[in-house]
């Protein structure tokens, strides 16, 4: 097209995010934004979700991102518009997902001078996001664009804001096509062979290898998922993944060890202390992850590979460092592996698999569900029927969750196969996630199910977006694992604080079946554990959205759990088992 | 490999190309106090002659471990081109001019003058009963010639920051 056609900002702002490929805008309309919602309605390239709230907005975008892999886009109003948007990109930020937020402001001229609904978006935004752009001309909005997306999507992915002054989105310029390369900003993707080759060399004399991979595989893409796949199969390593990782290696494998970290198993806890040579990928060796730092993996040489380099070095030090895409330096992985004539240390190698056969045989995710008829629904139990339930059928199925112990519990008891198809805040781990994000992916994927798992607490942070699925007909299952507490917290002030519940107890919280009813939803609950399969074969028959009620076991915590403070080797199991006692030292209780 | 156990503070003379783009020095501060990263001195000006692009100098100190950190903090923000730590690459030279006014008469007003020639500082003001001194030279030089004004009238000083770069022929 020929770089002198004249158009108004917004003409050019649409047409520079259809040259991007974007098929859908989560967004809110508001006075600054007027001109964009003007040119949205003439034409039809482009659909726009309306959401309830921006900060859903900018969660649901993370699920279409997340379960697609493709850049989420939101658009938003100036002032409070953007800054409701804030929490969902510092969400992003965390978490690596790609998203290009528009947030309206006031014109240019007004800019500094308190104008009704004004903020300083840029500055608000500058540590929430990967980026930002203020466009101060109408010719500079195309290419702003273009770049936004490139920057979000490229290196380790994140949210990018451009803030649109109305003037620029009224004023006429020509369109620019999106340039090939940025200026500057270009990522390392391509790994080091010489590391490539010594991190080969290591893996090949390991007695106890582990590996570690992390969110980093997801975003480098399917590809990177099964080059992961591959790598373990072939080298007959262990291999954990974070709460980020889940699907990036399928957990029916016996080679996957489950989750690792606070809440993660005990065989991979054990195997991360215990391991001589440690492959970390795509993982960021966060608080959550590691335990106390000065005991975390003591005895193991660490190869860490990144997209970011400042991940590497950041928290644990590591001998063999290789900044790459995750896809790339697997790729590279598996082709030294065949080159390299040197003979893996086959029987330490099965020694250590026995070690993790016995740290398997104590069943640390072991709970005793009461069947008997009014028994009380453990929350455990309630996920793995979900996940046995929905497993039997025949469909793509999407898991999104809140926060908090229903997250944790759902990241152990629901196994994942694929990558991009669970959706968890991680990072930041921002209650109310879960609704909006699986209404992201639902518009992504309209046949699939997408059930949210949430808890009675968190579900209530963006419940407006009830609203949402109604309007756009969105079957969305909401799977409410209720103990009427604020449960995480509660856990932890029963381990840490004397049993003290300080405003952790749900107080007057709606009746959810008629919540669902007023949201032109169907309403089920499940009280006893007799009830808890009709109910869950109800939900998935449905075919609108639901809520799903499931009063749960209100004392049961969250195990294995590595107390604040402690090093991996010094888990508290459940119940279930003998080990206990609580062991938080007063440095442990300082940290979050 | 950085040792995470390893506490031993050290100072580092940190070089940033930038593109000279709006808030390019608002995200480098906003990085190093958002991250709790000190700051001893920050100094800031375009380098080409079409003012595209600016370059930063920081002096910083922490373990080597978070200076590694700072630098690849640093990298990774989108519109920077290169970071350079001069302290750890080989020899640099690192400048800063201070404007230092003193106000006195009589001995004190002439010993002032006297210790400002000997530290080859000039005077760039004065007056009956004070001199504006203009001292350029290396951090430590600038604040030895300032304690010793403390005690000949002293009343007030403005320090530009450090200005550094390598020796020889490496360039950024």
């Amino acid at each position: 097209m020929s770089a002198e056609l004249i158009q108004s900002g917004a003409e050019i702002l649409l047409r520079a995010l259809k040259d991007q490929g974007v098929e859908v805008i989560f967004g809110y309309p508001g006075g600054a934004v007027l001109p964009i919602y003007d040119a949205i309605f003439q034409q039809n390239a482009i659909r726009h979700i309306l959401v309830r709230h921006e900060q859903a907005a900018v969660h649901a975008a993370e699920g279409y991102a997340r379960s697609t892999g493709r850049v989420g886009v939101v658009l938003v109003t100036s002032g409070p518009g953007a800054t409701n948007a804030v929490t969902g990109l510092v969400d992003a930020l965390m978490d690596s997902i790609p998203i290009v937020c528009l947030t309206g402001q006031v014109p240019t001229h007004l800019i500094g001078n308190d104008a009704f609904q004004e903020a300083d978006t840029t500055g608000i935004t500058r540590p929430a996001t990967k980026h930002n752009y203020l466009v101060k001309r109408a010719e500079d909005l195309a290419r702003v664009v273009h770049e936004a997306f490139y920057v979000a999507r490229s290196g380790r992915p994140g949210p990018v804001v451009i803030d649109l002054p109305k003037d620029v989105v009224i004023n006429p310029a020509p369109y620019t096509e999106a340039a090939v390369m940025h200026p500057t900003y270009r990522p390392q993707t391509e790994p080091d062979h010489g590391q490539i080759a010594r991190a080969v060399a290591l893996l090949k004399q390991a007695h106890r290898p582990m590996i570690y991979a992390g969110g980093g595989v997801i975003n480098a893409g399917p590809e990177a998922a099964a080059a992961l796949t591959k790598f373990v199969r072939m080298t007959g390593f262990p291999i954990t993944n974070t709460l980020m990782g889940l699907g990036a290696f399928p957990a029916s494998d016996p080679h996957f060890l489950g989750m690792l970290g606070m809440h993660g198993t005990y065989e991979a806890n054990l195997a991360m202390h215990g391991c001589d040579v440690l492959l970390a990928i795509g993982a960021r060796f966060d608080d959550r992850v590691t335990g106390r730092l000065n005991a975390f993996s003591p005895d193991s040489q660490k190869i860490h590979i990144d997209i970011d380099g400042s991940s590497i070095n950041k928290n644990v030090p590591v001998e063999v460092p290789i900044v790459a895409d995750a896809g790339r330096a697997l790729a590279a992985l598996i082709e030294q592996w065949n080159a390299d004539p040197t003979p893996v240390e086959t029987g330490a190698i099965a020694t250590w698999w026995r070690h993790i056969d016995t740290w398997r045989a104590k069943g640390c995710l072991t709970f005793t569900q009461d069947m008997r008829r009014g028994g009380v629904i453990k929350p455990q139990y309630a996920i793995q029927r979900l996940y046995e339930i929905t497993k039997a059928l025949d469909r793509e199925v999407f898991i999104t969750t809140e926060v908090g112990q229903h997250q944790m519990w759902a990241a152990q008891h629901f196994k994942f196969e694929r990558p991009n198809h669970w959706m968890t805040s991680g990072g930041l781990g921002t209650m109310g996630y879960g609704l909006p994000a699986a209404m992201g992916v639902q518009i992504a994927h309209p046949d699939a199910l997408v059930i949210d798992i949430a808890g009675e607490a968190s579900i209530q942070m963006n419940i407006q977006e009830m609203g949402t699925l109604a309007q756009y007909r969105l079957p969305v299952k909401v799977f409410i694992l209720n103990n009427q507490y604020m449960g995480m917290v509660r856990q932890w002030q029963e381990l840490l604080h004397g049993s003290r519940y300080s405003e952790t107890y749900s107080e007057a919280l709606p009746d959810f079946v008629k919540l669902a009813d007023a949201y032109h939803a169907k309403g089920l609950q499940a009280r006893t554990v007799d009830e808890l399969d009709d109910v869950i074969h109800a939900m998935l028959a449905c075919p609108t959205a639901v809520i799903a009620d499931i009063a749960v076991d209100q004392a049961e915590n969250c195990f294995p759990m590595i107390p604040s403070g402690a090093a991996h080797n010094q888990m508290l199991l459940g119940p279930e088992h003998e080990e206990s006692g609580h062991g938080v030292t007063d440095e442990g209780l300082a940290l979050v | 490999m950085p040792s995470s156990h390893d506490t031993t503070q050290r100072s580092a003379t940190i070089s940033v190309l930038v593109d000279n783009e709006a808030g390019v020095l608002a995200r480098v501060i906003g990085l190093f106090s958002g991250r709790g990263y000190n700051i001893d001195s920050l100094t800031v000006a375009p380098v080409e002659r079409d003012g595209k692009q600016s370059r930063i100098n920081i002096v910083t100190s922490g373990t080597s471990m978070v200076i590694e950190q700072i630098k690849a903090q640093l990298d990774r923000l989108v519109p920077v081109h290169r970071v350079a730590d001069l302290t750890q690459e080989g020899p640099h030279v690192a400048r800063e001019m201070a404007l230092i006014k003193v106000i006195g008469t009589g001995e004190m007003r002439v010993e002032a003058l006297r210790i400002a020639d000997t530290f080859r500082a000039r005077v760039v003001d004065t007056t009956v009963g004070s001199f504006v001194f203009e001292l350029t030279g290396a951090t430590e030089k600038l604040d030895a010639f300032i304690d010793l004004m403390h005690g000949l009238g002293l009343a007030e000083v403005s320090r530009t920051g450090v200005a550094a770069i390598a020796r020889g022929t490496r360039v950024m």
